[in-house]
């Protein structure tokens, strides 16, 4: 019975460690994305001035353009942590999880 | 296979007439045919004839049908994520728009892009580990199967076909444009080669065609950016500079402008785009075509890439065209600078194309935006079929009796109904400013599917009444504000004010369908809700560790 299996995960402490620092995980790059986008965004809605300054003087790149810019980058680099680190280090906790339950019901 | 054979047979039928029909309506369309792009797209649909032949022999079973047997990879799933994601109108749209109103196309396709991390930190996983073949297999994983499956199912179609009447009205007017076709012509056009793609060949031909699609697009775009590019030294600063100094704003090009004029419009636009990708049917339904949660991982990872990448891209384009395209009189009408361009404003990375690399370069960036509606349209008609046939169907209706061929049948039966149904009403709305209809879909799909999604996915309280009033509040609470707003209320039904003063509806109507979810859960004293919560902790271990989920971890008996 698969609800069985469940079960046994539910209670293997293993499962607690994967969802508590795996949810810290999701959360904290979650929080840290939407914090930069929505600041970026109350930036464009309530002093939208400050990104047509260019960075430095004599520079054609405006302040908004750059951060912009880098955001775009910087985004996708969170993605690109997040996957490496689920595919490897969370991959193989759930793996492990899976295959003690799988153990108990052999026995 | 000789239904195929004879849809086939009319359709080279329809496009010959459309051949023949070509000249004669050269008076009354400014674009005459375009011989470079016909044969170019005429190739591009015969190839993906061929694949749609090749998917239908590997389409028997549900599972074949809707998610191409669950055997997608990662890399090419983000291809094709990222091909639904990029439109024509994303191409022609945005670069207009960056044409025209400078760094707020920028702004737009930020937000547009800032809802892939989101998918994945918060619901890629568990969308893979607790969904089979559509969204609403997860919001009514532990919840009352008929009424909740009934409401995703409605508002999935909601979505669905307002975004489709957007991608047939821009579609038809496009390929009038660039093909010289017809309206009616190139609307059935898409219609009938929508139907071939999605009833024959199922998601294993959406699928590769998405994909070919996208590298097409990837690679045009690409181009016209690097011989557009070339003609500034690859400098941004003397692109920028030139920019500046012929743009009618000026200065001001790189400034925020009149897209976003008050606070509450840029937070709603924000929070409507971030969350409607998150709430988007077709989009939704890829993450079920990978074998498990890795692959869907790496999934949006390319995807997020690919559509990054080709933001700054389309950026650049739109940029470019302000100098090389906005100061030469043969792309405008009359051959006055600065007055209307040929074709309209949506035409500014066609004619920058043909400025930087002739005839040749412009049919091919001709065939390949005909080539994306027609992918995109394919994935949508794929997502409202599966609501019809998977959760109404199947789930609601035969309450899980019907068998996998009656099933695969009422798909095909429901893809053709929507085929008709989007060329019926890509005629019926012609004339009328369709732009509110994205806006519809994105909200609706924002205030209506996410809310209900990821309370599902992560709030053991919701009940089968919290989802319910959630969603459907979500659905009439967005259409509402959208009705009522200046883009409906005033462009369309022609009154002189509008009721609602904002063209977001997000921050308004995604809290009332949380807070509609949450107060009707929260007060659900009934049984079934207390049944519903203890099923909460193996769909919440099944969520975190793909246990149980389709093509995945075999159960061991």
């Amino acid at each position: 019975m698969s609800s069985e299996m469940y079960e046994r995960m539910r209670s293997n402490p293993k499962f607690q460690k994967l969802v508590q620092v795996r949810g810290r995980f999701q959360w904290t790059l979650s929080i840290i994305v939407l914090v930069m986008f929505y600041g970026y965004f109350l930036v464009v809605a309530f002093a939208p001035g400050v990104l047509v300054k260019k960075i430095t003087e004599g520079s054609m790149w405006p302040i908004g353009y750059t951060v912009e810019l880098f955001l775009f980058i910087f985004f996708w680099l969170t993605t690109l942590y997040y996957v490496i680190r689920s595919n490897s280090e969370f991959d193989e906790m759930r793996a492990d999880l899976i295959n003690d339950a799988q153990m108990m019901e052999g026995k | 296979m000789k239904f195929l054979l004879t849809l086939a047979l009319f359709l080279l039928a329809s496009t010959g007439l459309a051949h023949a029909a070509g000249p004669a309506m050269a008076a009354t369309v400014k674009q005459p045919t375009n011989w470079h792009a016909i044969g170019m797209f005429a190739f591009f649909v015969s190839i993906t004839f061929g694949i749609t032949y090749w998917a239908s022999k590997r389409t028997k079973t549900t599972n074949d049908f809707y998610v191409a047997g669950g055997g997608i990879t990662g890399f090419q799933n983000g291809l094709a994520i990222a091909g639904d994601y990029m439109s024509a109108a994303t191409l022609l749209g945005l670069s207009a728009m960056a044409y025209g109103r400078g760094f707020d196309a920028y702004i737009y396709m930020l937000a547009f892009f800032a809802g892939w991390p989101i998918i994945l930190f918060l619901m890629a996983e568990r969308l893979r580990n607790l969904g089979r073949f559509t969204f609403a297999d997860i919001t009514s994983y532990r919840l009352n199967q008929s009424s909740v499956r009934t409401m995703a199912a409605i508002s999935s179609l909601v979505v669905v076909i307002f975004y489709l009447i957007a991608q047939m009205v821009g579609a038809g007017q496009l390929i009038k444009l660039l093909f010289g076709l017809d309206y009616n012509v190139a609307i059935f056009l898409v219609g009938i080669l929508m139907v071939v793609y999605v009833a024959f060949g199922g998601m294993m031909a959406t699928t590769w065609v998405q994909i070919i699609k996208a590298c097409l697009l990837l690679f045009g775009g690409s181009l016209v950016c690097i011989l557009a590019m070339s003609q500034f030294d690859f400098s941004f600063t003397k692109l920028l500079t030139q920019v500046e100094a012929v743009h009618k704003l000026g200065p001001k090009f790189m400034a925020p402008g009149a897209l976003l004029p008050d606070p509450i419009t840029a937070i709603s636009l924000g929070l409507g785009l971030m969350f409607g990708t998150a709430g988007l049917p077709h989009i939704l339904m890829r993450f079920f075509t990978v074998n498990d949660a890795k692959e869907a991982r790496k999934s949006v990872l390319y995807a997020n890439g690919f559509t990054g990448y080709f933001f700054n891209v389309i950026f650049l384009l739109g940029l470019c065209a302000v100098v090389i395209v906005g100061q030469n009189p043969e792309f405008f009408e009359g051959g006055k600078v600065g007055g209307t361009l040929i074709g309209g404003g949506n035409m500014v990375v066609m004619h920058l194309s043909k400025a930087v690399g002739g005839n040749m370069l412009l049919g091919f960036l001709a065939a390949v935006a005909f080539a994306t509606i027609l992918a995109v349209v394919a994935g949508l008609a794929l997502a409202g079929a599966a609501a019809i046939s998977h959760d109404i169907y199947a789930r609601v209706i035969k309450k899980g009796t019907a068998t996998e061929k009656e099933e695969v049948r009422v798909s095909q039966i429901a893809t053709v109904a929507l085929g008709l149904i989007a060329v019926i009403l890509g005629i019926a709305f012609q004339k009328m400013n369709i732009a509110f209809m994205v806006g519809l879909a994105f909200g609706v799909a924002a205030a209506a599917n996410f809310p209900v999604l990821i309370l599902s996915m992560y709030w053991k309280g919701l009940t089968t009444r919290g989802a319910l009033w959630g969603g459907y509040g979500g659905v009439i609470s967005a259409v509402t504000f959208v009705v009522l707003s200046k883009s409906v209320w005033v462009d369309v039904i022609g009154n002189k004010e509008a009721l609602f003063p904002y063209t977001q509806p997000a921050i308004f109507a995604m809290p009332i369908a949380f807070g509609l979810a949450y107060l009707m859960s929260v007060t659900d004293n009934s049984a079934s809700a207390q049944a519903e919560k203890a099923l909460w902790e193996d769909q919440y271990v099944r969520a975190q560790t793909g246990f149980g989920s389709s093509g995945t971890v075999k159960v061991k008996h």
